[in-house]
């Protein structure tokens, strides 16, 4: 990466460790970027100063996602930061575990660009964001119904066509009526 | 015989509906309601490598009120049908549909929680074009099949008079019930 110094990784692990060991449960350097595996209490007190304080200063959110490990860890979401400081050029990966219907903070006051990534992981994950202005749904259609990127999601869907019902063909409707009289 | 005997071949004897086919293929206004990636290949098909015009249909009208062909170029989401639906409801009569790609045709390779598995499920079809994307050429087979068809129409047919009423039945649901 440009302008990356070698050992930068190191005293950014050792600045983290020196000022946040309460606040993390792990950190690991994989493929040549930090990886934080953090704690929910204080996460936003966290995230607040790895943008604003002197060594840290990641100014840019690169990307919000969130990863569903049903059956493979115990607590079954994880919603990933990453983040990137125009400043020092190093880059770190932030992961929040997220148990089934609980909530996870909102970094919307930290960085304005969480706005959609957030609403995004609601739309497909289900994983709802405490203090978002508007916690819709972003990609999919409004009345949608379940969350598609959930590993319980069938992969063809449940039968969408509730969606446009009214529109579909008036023959085929009409088909489909013979058929449910018929049963 | 009658008034041809008299005059020679100055004039033709036709019906009008032959002389309204030959004049409705050769006038084909597309619409093309492009998606994914089909539309480039549609891109290639109006260049003069082509030339969709040598065909009568080189004025792409990317206003439905005005055309009266629609191209359907690509994947069609449940979120995108029922703005599909929209556009083709919006042209005016008479009207055909070309549904080019796998895409269109069946949901394709997109067999998912979030495609609609063949636009014939929300609009009619006049012309299916298969592949993934098809060739420009298979585009143009397309459209002069569809001449073909539309020179052997009828202006009487029924079709015109069915869609009128099941366009008012959609954007009316209760008119039925409050006429009867």
């Amino acid at each position: 990466m440009r302008g990356l110094r070698p050992e930068q990784n190191a005293e950014l692990m050792e600045n983290i460790k020196k000022k946040f060991s309460n606040d993390i449960l792990h950190m690991e350097e994989n493929r040549g970027m930090v990886v934080i595996q953090a704690k929910k209490e204080n996460f936003l007190t966290l995230m607040k100063s790895l943008k604003d304080d002197k060594p840290f200063m990641f100014d840019t959110l690169m990307d919000l996602t969130a990863v569903d490990y049903s059956g493979v860890k115990d607590i079954r979401f994880e919603v990933i930061y990453m983040l990137f400081s125009s400043k020092t050029l190093s880059r770190i990966r932030l992961k929040l575990s997220i148990a089934e219907k609980e909530n996870a903070p909102s970094v919307i006051n930290i960085w304005k660009g969480a706005n959609w990534p957030e609403r995004e992981v609601f739309d497909l994950m289900g994983i709802r964001f405490d203090g978002h202005p508007l916690m819709e749904r972003l990609i999919m259609p409004d009345g949608y119904i379940g969350h598609p990127l959930r590993k319980d999601f069938p992969i063809k869907g449940l039968g969408e066509d509730y969606l446009i019902e009214s529109i579909l063909m008036p023959v085929k409707n009409e088909v489909n009526l013979k058929k449910e009289g018929s049963k | 015989m009658g008034i041809e005997h008299h005059l020679g071949n100055s004039f033709m004897a036709t019906s009008i509906s032959q002389v309204v086919g030959w004049a409705r293929k050769y006038s084909l206004w597309p619409l093309p309601f492009a998606t994914a990636c089909c539309s480039i290949e549609f891109m290639s098909v109006m260049t003069s490598d082509f030339d969709i015009a040598r065909f009568g249909a080189e004025r792409p009208s990317f206003s439905p009120r005005q055309a009266d062909l629609m191209l359907v170029l690509g994947t069609i989401t449940y979120k995108m049908a029922p703005v599909m639906w929209k556009a083709y409801q919006t042209m005016a009569e008479p009207k055909w549909v070309i549904c080019v790609g796998a895409c269109a045709c069946t949901g394709g390779m997109f067999d998912t929680y979030a495609v609609l598995q063949g636009i014939d499920r929300v609009i009619p079809v006049d012309m299916y074009v298969p592949g993934c994307p098809p060739r420009p050429e298979m585009i143009l087979d397309a459209l002069v099949k569809l001449q073909e068809k539309i020179s052997k129409e009828s202006i009487n047919d029924p079709k015109y008079k069915d869609r009128v009423e099941y366009l008012n039945k959609a954007l009316n649901p209760d008119r039925s019930a409050i006429e009867s």
